[in-house]
């Protein structure tokens, strides 16, 4: 019998390593949490949407198309499980519940390409309705041709926050400022490592332009002081400090926040993979070797989800752990193809290694936040309450903190407050960010619904 | 490095770190050296049912005990561990079992636990959120549920107000007798030496009581929990399903900020070793199923996240509590099988008064570690293995 392989996810990483392995005899499962395919980068747009791949993609239209065509070519070979997510990964089987329909799938490898999200960083007011992550304002429009307010502010750094203010600028939505933490000198420092992919600096380049000629105001080297807001009304103005020290206060109804890309790495953990903290990037991730192998025998990592290095970099790295398992399995694969794909993948490297320089996470503004800042949206624990527990309980480790205050128990798990977490316990703590340890993963993924009831082919087969 | 104390506490569970509290209150020095940190495993992860109904008629003096302590906890301990006395409900779906909760509230009720059963019309114009499987329900308005996260932490910090000394990330290696007491090591060789020593070193006891020739047949599980997302703040209660089916056997709390947390059921594999014990797939998806089965309007609810943690479990579910066969001195306090929590500040009041002044009203004969050296090896073995996950 054929061996079984999953794919999770159909962004760049999985819809290639699909294709390799459709290409190499298998047939694999493909399951994804999004009705379409396409991932977060090149999210197809719903059924009866009409823009065409140039207002969706801009300078990304091609690549999209061909993942897009590439996907649905691949449809009579794969199932795919769309609409369907992994909430829990046991040995050699995974758990997925699509609606309340819940069923186990067993696994010979399993290759996870479960993307990233935004990485962020609190700010006193951020819990006004109205602020978005960066990558949320971005599927607004791409899914649903939505502007997150019709007076907007981008905030925080990393490509993004260019790339969505300039989508948002062609769409005729009101940019109303582009308030960056990073400055122009980290941009000069990182070119000769950004200089690894021309082309793609080249594109950021051009946005610049475009919010140049739109007469977005830009500010570089600030420091975010607050989102002004009620709870009536929601938000209703950024304040920042500018790099000359002068206060800044830009008024809008709706903010978006990131400070670039993490890793989604609840499912490699869920997968029992290994962990390292990782220097430079100041995160810990999954422990994977050059083709994507993880410590856990049968279990691949790809893309973001294992390393933030672009769509581009995800393409190529779905392909190359597709073919590790092929290779795994038993079966040949073509190491030509391999070799290609290796040397590519380096370049991407030191291109990602580029924009953490250019980029970089502010990781000193958690130890200034004001203790009523809420650090865990879900959980509404502030930063004075982390503090306390770190002075007065002693927890100075993730999940102590955790278990002493509730910061990161809620909805989200962590992932969205966990690494700004962690840098308010480091401060607080004086110890380094590596000794604060990471949130042990525990499932659901996401939350997952108490009704449950057996799918159809789980019925029948008992 | 050499310390000596009267007493050392090894383990730093609810167990631990309350004996530690009482005996500061009798002003005897205690060193409590704990593997890890205080309350991490059993008496972190567990549902924290404060709940003295059920329990063998032999602990009720000591949950009796235990109760009086969590009512003063805040006072006693100078902060909160979110003790709520909102009562606690047992529901059964078959008629034995419903007639079984009759006879023990008349048996209870000479320990001093007050039961109301309720059936039919007035069990559901009580709860009428209850599936209309359920037959009858035994109310204990004195018990309810405190946050397992906070309590044994709480107790370690108020005894070491007191002035026990808490040492924590150290693991016991050896415990041996000598002249005038007890000689304790660490794995990075650290001496502690006292006259007294406690075991309650839950699903890591029985490698130090088998120094002692007194092995115990302790298993190692992990309790199947859950949490949902907050709702609506209206069930100001702790309730269980009470039954012989395991499967059946699911119980819940609200905590007043909303959530909704959940457990019961089988258990999941967990290792001393390793210190890690999961919650396996299969066991929460059954497990909604019996929440939905016992309250329907859980049904659109959303659990959020799950977890475990390492508990140890005896093949008669009694815990050991009391002083060794083997050596004088040497007291043990362990496999408390999955229903620790709420009797352990009894237990260590207890344990306190009987290190300190040499006896207790409280009859600890039925917990004795003896009860296992009685039973042959071969015997224990069997049991062992017919009750492992």
């Amino acid at each position: 019998m054929a061996a079984t392989v999953i794919v999770i996810g159909a962004g760049p990483a999985g819809v290639r390593a699909a294709q390799a392995l459709v290409e190499a005899g298998l047939r694999p499962v493909v399951i994804d949490e999004s009705r379409r395919d396409g991932g977060q980068i090149y999210r197809r747009q719903p059924e009866g949407f009409t823009r065409t791949y140039d207002t969706l993609y801009g300078t990304e239209a091609q690549r999209a198309r061909a993942l897009h065509e590439a996907f649905d070519a691949l449809r009579p070979h794969i199932d795919h499980m769309p609409d369907t997510l992994v909430w829990n990964v046991a040995p050699n089987a995974v758990h997925v519940v699509s609606g309340t329909h819940h069923r186990e799938l067993a696994f010979d490898a399993l290759i996870i390409c479960s993307g990233a999200a935004d990485r962020v960083m609190p700010v006193p007011g951020w819990h006004h309705a109205g602020t978005y992550s960066l990558g949320g304002a971005q599927v607004a429009l791409k899914s649903q041709g939505c502007a997150i307010g019709s007076r907007v502010v981008m905030m925080g750094t990393g490509p993004l926050l260019y790339l969505v203010a300039a989508q948002y600028v062609k769409a005729g939505a009101t940019v109303s400022a582009v308030l960056d933490t990073s400055t122009f000198a980290q941009r000069l420092r990182a070119l000769p490592q950004l200089l690894a992919i021309p082309s793609t600096l080249k594109k950021g380049i051009a946005l610049m332009g475009i919010l140049k000629d739109a007469r977005v105001p830009i500010h570089r080297g600030i420091t975010p002081v607050e989102v002004r807001g009620t709870p009536e009304r929601g938000v209703q103005a950024v304040r920042v400090t500018l790099a000359d020290g002068a206060m800044l206060e830009v008024e809008c109804d709706a903010v978006a926040l990131g400070y670039h890309l993490r890793s989604e790495t609840q499912l490699a953990d869920l997968a029992g993979c290994e962990f390292r903290f990782d220097h430079a990037l100041q995160q810990w991730l999954p422990v994977a070797d050059e083709d994507g192998r993880s410590n856990v025998r049968g279990v691949y990592l790809a893309g973001d989800g294992a390393r933030v290095r672009g769509a581009d970099a995800a393409e190529r790295a779905g392909r190359l752990a597709a073919l590790a398992a092929i290779k795994d399995i038993g079966m040949t694969c073509n190491e030509d193809d391999a070799n290609k794909l290796r040397t590519q993948l380096s370049r991407f490297t030191r291109f990602a290694a580029g924009l953490r320089t250019a980029f970089p996470w502010p990781a000193r503004f958690a130890a200034t936040l004001p203790d009523e800042t809420i650090v865990c949206r879900c959980e509404a624990v502030t930063a004075g309450e982390l503090r306390r527990v770190v002075n007065d309980m002693g927890a100075k480790e993730a999940n102590r903190a955790k278990a002493f205050s509730r910061v990161g128990m809620g909805r989200c798990q962590g992932r969205f407050c966990a690494h700004a977490g962690a840098e308010v316990i480091a401060a607080q703590a004086r110890v380094p960010l590596e000794a604060v340890g990471r949130l042990r993963g525990q499932a659901p993924v996401k939350p997952l619904p108490m009704a449950l009831a057996p799918h159809e082919d789980m019925e029948t087969s008992e | 490095m050499i310390e000596r104390a009267d007493v050392i506490v090894i383990g730093g569970g609810i167990v631990g770190t309350s004996t530690a509290f009482f005996l500061r209150r009798r002003k005897r020095s205690v060193i409590l050296l704990e593997r890890g940190l205080t309350g991490q495993q059993a008496s972190g992860v567990n549902f924290g049912g404060v709940r003295r109904q059920g329990r063998a008629l032999e602990q009720l003096a000591m949950s009796n005990r235990a109760l009086d302590t969590w009512r003063r906890s805040r006072e006693l301990l100078g902060e909160d561990v979110e003790f709520l006395p909102s009562g606690h409900t047992r529901v059964c779906y078959h008629a034995h079992d419903a007639e079984y909760f009759h006879r023990y509230a008349a048996d209870a009720r000479a320990y001093g636990l007050d039961l109301d059963v309720l059936e039919g019309a007035a069990l559901f114009r009580r709860f009428p959120f209850l599936g209309r499987d359920v037959l009858a329900a035994s109310i204990s308005p004195l018990d309810g549920h405190a946050n397992p996260r906070l309590a044994a932490p709480a107790f370690g910090r108020a005894a070491a107000r007191l002035g026990a000394r808490i040492v924590e990330n150290t693991e016991v290696v050896r415990v041996e007798k000598e002249a005038g007491g007890f000689r304790v090591e660490s794995a990075t060789g650290d001496v502690y030496r006292a006259e007294q020593v406690l075991i309650c070193a839950g699903a890591w006891a029985n490698a130090l009581s088998t120094q002692f020739g007194e092995p115990a047949p302790l298993t190692a599980r992990g309790p199947q929990m859950a949490v949902t997302e907050p709702v609506p703040y209206v069930f100001q209660f702790s309730m269980g399903v009470y039954t012989s089916i395991k499967e059946e056997s699911v119980y819940f709390r609200q905590i007043p900020r909303g959530n909704i947390v959940l457990g019961g059921g089988p258990p999941g594999p967990a290792d001393a070793g390793t210190r890690r014990a999961s919650v396996l797939p299969a066991n929460t998806v059954a497990q909604m199923a019996q929440f939905c089965r016992m309250v329907p309007a859980m049904r659109p609810l959303h659990v959020i996240r799950v977890w475990s943690g390492v508990e140890s479990y005896l093949p008669d579910s009694e815990p050991v509590i009391g002083p060794s066969t083997k050596a004088d001195g040497l007291f043990y306090a362990f496999g408390f099988s999955g229903s620790g929590f709420q009797i352990g500040p009894g237990v260590g009041e207890t344990l306190a008064e009987l290190l300190d002044s040499g006896s207790t009203p409280v009859d600890l004969t039925s917990f004795s570690i003896g009860r296992f050296q009685r039973a042959s090896s071969t015997h224990a073995e069997s049991v062992t293995s017919e009750t492992s996950p």
